[in-house]
């Protein structure tokens, strides 16, 4: 037990849980509780909304993942990295006001349920929801997977305990507060990795002896590592460019992004959550990439990339300091995995189970049956986290990818083109989903970019043929699109 | 009607500035990356320590895209309000 990294991270986690209780006097108070679970009742303020956008964004990827692949491949993969940056103005500039509007106009608590009425279409909901279930629980669990390996390796505490203390804070505090709690305790989280980073990428400079000093020992040791091409040389520009589509404009189509774009207060918030979410992911992943590139000199020969990160920590810093920074990717980790589980309950509880089975449902009832969904979900996930089947692992490896390519045309061209109808909408979820699915295992990175580039091509080229095609003679959804425009 | 279409030209013309500035980013990015990278390694400039690729790449415009974000935002962005009843609030 190391306690003075314990000591900041408990910290931490009460700080989380205060921001529970506090958040859930608004869901006793709210009328309308599920605008209030699942959406916060639309009140984010600038901040707020830059922090969950960015924080629910960077996950265990970027913050585990993300600094192990900088550290084997060298500068280049920073420069990939920092293709996520166009995400903190271009999703809030295209959903924007149109989608802040629309979603009002149509009372949508989801993303599900904007689609359900922009097409007026039952199957586009019922796919949309599906496909939500399916790859986000197999993200969620890959995820809590993610945070518990790092509780273990940080505290010392087995695979089981650190599960139980992860799955426990996570659950409270979502089932306490629902989206606001999300929202707020995202806001902290995000700050905890805001600074976290930069105190991190100073402390690496410093050990590594200066920047100068760094670059020649990398240059020394292999010179394709201060390039962007890549430690062997194997990044090519068209496959870096083809990650401004996977983490950059593709961000767009995923649902836990996209339905942050219809909770904020008004379009001052939104200003300032453009402005404010820019700076926050350009520092923190210029920060942590290029914090997993100056590792190598400093420790040569980690054969774990994922332990780069809490290894560089310890070494670098004191350790009270490094307790306060291996908070951050727990906390990157914690931001994500309660937005999913939230999300995963609004299409089991809103989009399915509200609209297939239970349309006269009372608010008591409402209330009751999301509590319970999130709780029945929180414990499948802890089951399923405690041995990890090989099934649920594997999916997450498509499961950003394959969303991005369902959601993105239906979402955007539902906002901005009048003649997106459901016969297109449909086609362009399937394929997507599909098509990723079937590349990603038969010919992953086809012509030398990235899987997801294909998927969402084919997904936008059958959206708009069908769409021409077969026009839906639908006089509702017609006027909806006409109203809309 | 032609309230809704206000509301809806504004949100149309922040989502073409969103897709502008995306583009030109994207090639500033790819400019300064491979035009600057591309060479043999022991030719390449330093600035501040790093390779000037890098700098010009991955932190000076950076920098630049917050600051062009910025003043495209507070000049060019215009407040509307969500709610319909708002609007008709507002111009009575």
């Amino acid at each position: 037990m190391n306690w003075s990294i314990i000591i900041p991270l408990i910290a931490f986690l009460v700080l989380i849980f205060a921001t529970g209780f506090w958040a859930s006097g608004y869901i006793r108070n709210k009328a309308n509780f599920l605008q209030e679970y699942f959406l916060g009742s639309r009140e984010l303020g600038g901040l707020v909304l830059a922090m969950t956008m960015v924080a629910t964004f960077g996950s265990a990827s970027s913050f585990v993942g993300g600094p192990g692949a900088a550290y084997t491949e060298g500068l280049g993969w920073v420069l990939l990295a920092m293709t996520q940056v166009v995400t903190g103005y271009f999703v809030l500039m295209i959903l924007g006001k149109k989608f802040a509007v629309v979603a009002r106009k149509y009372d949508a608590v989801t993303l599900v349920d904007y689609l359900r009425k922009r097409y007026n279409s039952r199957a586009v909901a019922l796919v949309g929801a599906l496909s939500i279930m399916i790859f986000l629980f197999a993200a969620m669990t890959a995820q809590w997977v993610g945070g518990t390996r790092l509780i273990e390796a940080v505290t010392g505490l087995t695979y089981t305990q650190a599960l139980v203390l992860f799955a426990f804070v996570v659950l409270i505090y979502v089932l306490l507060g629902g989206f606001r709690a999300v929202a707020v305790t995202d806001t902290i989280q995000g700050l905890i990795m805001f600074v976290g980073t930069i105190v991190i990428l100073a402390g690496a400079i410093i050990a590594g002896g200066g920047l100068p000093q760094i670059m020649a020992d990398l240059a020394n040791e292999n010179a394709n590592l201060v390039s962007p091409y890549g430690h062997d040389g194997s990044l090519t520009p068209l496959y870096l460019s083809s990650f401004w589509i996977l983490v950059g404009v593709g961000v767009i189509g995923l649902p836990q992004v996209a339905v942050r774009a219809m909770s904020y207060r008004n379009a001052r918030a939104m200003h300032r959550a453009i402005i404010v979410g820019t700076i926050v992911i350009t520092v923190m992943i210029f920060c942590i990439h290029f914090a997993g590139v100056l590792a190598r000199p400093i420790m040569p020969g980690v054969s774990d990339p994922d332990s780069v990160m809490p290894l560089l920590a310890m070494e670098v810093l004191p350790a009270w300091v490094a307790g306060i920074v291996l908070a951050a990717p727990l906390a990157a980790i914690m931001s994500t995995v309660d937005s999913l589980l939230l999300l995963v309950s609004s299409a089991v509880v809103r989009d399915v189970y509200l609209h297939e089975f239970k349309k006269d449902a009372t608010e008591r009832h409402v209330r009751r049956v999301s509590l319970g969904v999130t709780g029945v979900l929180g414990i499948v996930v802890f089951a399923l986290a405690l041995t990890p089947p090989e099934l649920l692992i594997w999916m997450n490896l498509f499961a950003f990818g394959g969303l991005q390519a369902a959601f993105i045309w239906p979402l955007v061209l539902g906002l901005y083109w009048n003649k997106a109808e459901k016969h297109g909408a449909l086609a362009a979820m399937v394929t997507g989903v599909v098509m990723y699915v079937f590349l990603h295992i038969f010919i992953p990175e086809p012509l030398g970019m990235h899987t997801v580039v294909l998927p969402v091509v084919a997904s936008l080229l059958l959206f708009v043929l069908t769409s021409k095609l077969f026009p839906t003679q639908d006089k509702q959804s017609e006027l909806s699109s006409v109203s809309m425009s | 009607m032609d309230l809704t279409d206000r509301r809806m030209k504004v949100a149309h013309r922040e989502a073409k500035i969103g897709v502008g500035l995306a583009l030109i980013h994207f090639i500033l990015w790819f400019a300064l990356a491979y035009g600057l990278g591309s060479g043999d390694v022991a030719d390449y400039t330093y600035v501040f320590g790093m390779p000037a690729w890098f700098f010009y790449s991955c932190i000076v415009l950076s920098g630049f895209m917050i600051i062009v974000v910025t003043f495209v935002v507070k000049l060019f962005f215009k407040e509307v309000p969500f709610e319909d009843q708002e609007e008709e609030r507002e111009t009575k």
